[in-house]
């Protein structure tokens, strides 16, 4: 079962998960990752932009790999854009497999991917004004471990 | 005429989301007239390695061969950010 979604509203990743479980009979295990606006000093909101013809087939692209890469019986991937405010989930990955490094992995594999090399734009409003945020060292370096 | 989308943080330095070049009929758009069409502190701004260029969708894969025509669709794209 496979679920690949851009998403422009506010989503309740636990509305998902129990459905995309259920979509995977036999599973052996499933694993989730919710990523939600930090709650860091000074960030009043967060806006993620795309590019419509890149992002969503670049997401497609990327589950592509995953399933090449792991065993699995499902992947979902989920990913907001638009404005959001702290608290708000911004990323869901679920991946269901037989067995447990599979999932544990695909997910993984997925959100470092989603962080640093999927078409998305991140900035974040704070008192002064809109600043982009670019990836950190630590974003190329966890990419980085899938290649090669 | 061409359309050039900006994204993330070249947007700022265009003025605007999206932009539109003017192109001499049966003139196509190569990377330097692309430049030379654009405000100085963004024609500069992709000249980094880092920001790739797509067309009508596509990525192109050395953008100084860029090679674009009128109604066509440049995206301009700086390092990315997500999650």
């Amino acid at each position: 079962m496979r679920d690949i979604r851009l998403l422009d509203a506010p989503f309740f990743p636990g509305a998902l998960i129990g459905p995309f479980s259920n979509a995977n009979p036999g599973l052996g295990g499933v694993c989730t990752f919710v990523g939600e606006v930090r709650s860091d000093t000074g960030v009043e909101a967060l806006e993620l932009s795309h590019y419509a013809p890149l992002t969503l087939p670049g997401m497609h692209q990327l589950a592509d790999a995953a399933f090449e890469r792991f065993t699995l019986m499902g992947l979902l991937m989920v990913h907001r854009v638009g404005m959001m405010r702290p608290g708000e989930p911004i990323v869901c990955v679920s991946a269901a497999a037989l067995h447990r490094r599979d999932a544990l992995g695909a997910v993984d594999f997925c959100m470092d991917h989603l962080k640093s090399a999927a078409w998305f734009w991140k900035r974040e409003k704070r008192a002064d004004g809109w600043h982009w945020i670019e990836p950190r060292a630590q974003d190329h370096e966890d990419l980085a471990r899938w290649q090669g | 005429m061409a359309t050039v989308v900006l994204l993330g943080k070249l947007a700022d330095l265009g003025g605007a989301p999206a932009l539109t070049v003017p192109l001499p009929l049966a003139a196509g758009l190569d990377w330097a007239g692309l430049k030379a069409a654009l405000p100085a502190m963004l024609a500069e701004a992709i000249e980094d390695p880092r920001v790739r260029v797509a067309v009508n969708g596509a990525l192109v894969p050395n953008k100084h061969k860029l090679q674009a025509g009128a109604g066509d669709e440049i995206a301009l794209l700086p390092p990315v950010s997500g999650g």
